[in-house]
């Protein structure tokens, strides 16, 4: 047993945060808020497809970087740090299977499970039956989001996509979870009330504290089910990252006083972003039942 | 990133597990709770049989991974714990390894190894718990001896021990952490009473431990005079990684055991309580993982935060757990003593307490991990 990321794992992780941290700073997340409706970066898409975010785990022999899993999860978990925008799930799943997809130059979304559908417009593929479906007034600025008549039925014939869908979902919200704790800290270091940082009150030292438990226990559970890809594992991995990711922006606006209650600041992106994940097909109450149902499978 | 055996790794988990299945049917029956002759004369004749497997030193030598599957398979197969072994095997022995002289270790680590001493800690003070540097019990200089006068508090297997480090404060006046030095106290000693503290599961799980003018010769004296703040950060920092590894295992029987009797009952029909066992289920899943990174990095030799991360989110989950076991129970059942994981539930109220309290690891991880100004 060797429960720690490899050599190469590391410095994937780092190539991918450098490439993103020069890509997708601050500016350009703020950047891309801007007008009525957010628009897709087809050239910043393209450069991913360069990079092999979208084709990180087809084979060599048909053109992707040959990887697993484990590497997947690393570079989502980046991609849920900088909020990067788009259907990057999708996409990365129809690599290797619509034309373009694994290189960045088509943009690939899918009708989910619960009839809905992320970044419509901006996408050149749909998969599922998005006919009829109506635009909902995302709560997330920069998730478009419509909503078909019910639930999609050729979803079915995806398990597997749902599965990794749910796994790659979590990665993102480990990614989100770490980034808000960061910010917590860097406030609570900083910002001055009572004359000393409010970071040394035990109140906020003890909610960054929190988070950071939360994010600690849900990166072992996302990198272990990235390992085994075991259902059960993924249901875990799911449940505890959408925690980690949902409570931990919650309670970095709760340290960010009323600055972070402003459109201005950031974390309202992190909070939103996590509630669009955490609606994701894999929901709390389907993890929940899978992984009762294998408790008393296991035990009898 | 690899959650599977190496075949060094393999081979010792094959050998052990077919050792245990020889091994456990001629173990002795286990001595009630309040029978502490029994107890100790059974916690050491396991250690006994361990050491002459070969499996004595498992919890020093060995690489953390292989401690782990040790904890692992042997809880498993329902093979004793370190019981009163503990604080000779996890405590003061690795600390008289790690700090003690070549006289010392001859004198003290063998008999724990091979199942003969006890040893119990005292630290803790009716005034200094989570301020452990506060502690008062006094020892001066009087020949070739300290005299010890004082009292210590919820020290474990006092009663049975053969001996106990002590921390005693060597120099009032230095700053807290300055004045304190590190003591092996034999326990037939004149001077020492102990009184048995019950506990509110009604089991006299540990004792007050008076302390009235006890001398102690120097020469049981680990580390330099008014050293003993370091001497003892050795010892806390030994059994990072895997300390909970066979609780783990247990809650995650327990919760299953749990299935079963909801299933049983008909309780499991209530999909909140379904739903709550599963998220108990993703939780100790993700302990269990938690558990397999820290013993990674330890394996590694990176000095890792996942001790305080661990045993917060541990102590939590298993106070969750047995609340869910009292609604499985549910109604009267759940007040009735006889029945299993009610007592369980009544002692799993410590872990938030002992070994740190969640407060104090909270303040921890803000400190010493995030970097926040120190806390007031």
């Amino acid at each position: 047993m060797r429960f720690q990321l490899t050599e190469d794992q590391r410095a994937l992780r780092e190539g991918v945060r450098g490439l993103l941290a020069g890509r997708f700073g601050r500016e350009r997340l703020r950047a891309a808020m801007e007008g009525d409706a957010p628009q897709l970066d087809r050239e910043l898409w393209r450069e991913l497809g360069a990079a092999g975010f979208f084709s990180l785990r087809l084979p060599e022999a048909a053109g992707g970087v040959g990887l697993g899993l484990p590497e997947a999860v690393l570079a989502f978990e980046e991609a849920g740090r900088v909020l990067l925008p788009g259907p990057l799930i999708a996409t990365h799943l129809a690599a290797g299977v619509v034309p373009g997809a694994a290189t960045g130059e088509t943009v690939v979304t899918v009708v989910d499970a619960g009839g809905v559908v992320e970044w419509l417009a901006a996408a050149d593929v749909v998969q599922g039956d998005a006919a009829g479906a109506v635009p909902v007034r995302s709560a997330d600025p920069l998730t478009p989001l419509h909503r078909t008549a019910g639930p999609d039925s050729s979803s079915d014939a995806r398990t597997a996509d749902v599965l990794l869908t749910s796994l790659l979902t979590a990665a993102e919200q480990l990614g989100t979870a770490a980034r808000v704790c960061e910010l917590a800290v860097q406030h609570a270091r900083t910002r001055e009330q009572f004359g000393r940082p409010i970071g040394a009150f035990q109140a906020v030292q003890h909610l960054c504290a929190g988070m950071l438990v939360r994010v600690e226990v849900a990166r072992a559970a996302v990198y272990a089910a990235a390992v085994t890809g075991d259902p059960a594992d993924i249901a875990a991995a799911r449940l505890l990252a959408d925690e980690a990711a949902v409570r931990g922006a919650r309670d970095c606006l709760q340290v960010h006083g009323g600055m972070g209650f402003t459109w201005e600041s950031d974390v309202h992106l992190y909070l939103k972003r996590a509630w669009v994940r955490a609606r994701r097909p894999g929901s709390v109450t389907e993890c929940e039942e899978l992984l009762a149902a294998e408790l008393l499978a296991e035990a009898s | 990133m690899d959650l599977s055996d190496t075949p060094q790794e393999a081979e010792f988990r094959a050998r052990l597990r077919e050792w245990l299945a020889k091994a456990l049917p001629s173990l002795p029956a286990k001595p009630s709770p309040d029978d502490w002759p029994g107890r100790r004369a059974y916690d050491l004749g396991w250690q006994r049989t361990l050491y002459d497997a070969g499996y004595g030193e498992v919890h020093w030598g060995a690489d953390p991974a292989v401690r782990m599957i040790f904890l692992e398979e042997t809880e498993k197969a329902g093979a004793p714990y370190v019981g009163a072994n503990f604080v000779g095997l996890l405590h003061a022995g690795p600390t008289v390894a790690a700090e003690g002289s070549e006289e010392q270790k001859a004198r003290w680590l063998p008999p724990v190894l091979r199942g003969e001493e006890v040893w119990c800690q005292g630290f803790s003070e009716p005034d200094a718990g989570s301020d452990l540097a506060a502690l008062r019990t006094r020892a001066w200089r009087d020949g070739d001896d300290y005299v010890v006068s004082g009292s210590k508090i919820w020290t474990s297997h006092a009663e049975v021990a053969d001996w106990c480090e002590l921390l005693v404060r060597t120099d009032p006046d230095a700053p807290k952490h300055r004045g304190i030095t590190w003591l092996a106290m034999p326990m037939d000693a004149p001077g020492i009473t102990v009184r048995p503290l019950r506990t509110l599961a009604g089991t006299d799980e540990f004792a007050e431990v008076f302390l009235d003018e006890v001398r102690v010769p120097v020469a049981n004296r680990v580390g330099e005079e008014n050293d003993g703040w370091r001497v003892t950060m050795v010892t806390l920092s030994f059994e990072r990684g895997t300390a909970f590894v066979g609780e783990v295992v247990a809650c995650r029987r327990v919760l299953g055991e749990l299935a079963l009797a909801a299933r049983e009952n008909g309780r499991w029909d209530d999909p909140v309580l379904r739903r709550r066992l599963g998220r108990l289920n993703a939780e100790f899943r993700a302990l269990w993982r938690l558990t397999q990174w820290n013993v990674s990095e330890a394996s590694e030799g990176v000095p890792g935060v996942g001790g305080s991360v661990f045993k917060l989110r541990y102590s939590h989950a298993r106070q969750e757990l047995y609340e869910a076991a009292a609604e499985v129970l549910g109604d009267w059942a759940a007040l009735d003593l006889e029945r299993p994981w009610v007592l369980d539930r009544l002692s799993s109220l410590s872990y938030t307490i002992a070994a740190g309290t969640s407060q104090i690891q909270h303040n921890i991880l803000a400190e010493r991990v995030l970097g926040l100004p120190k806390g007031r």
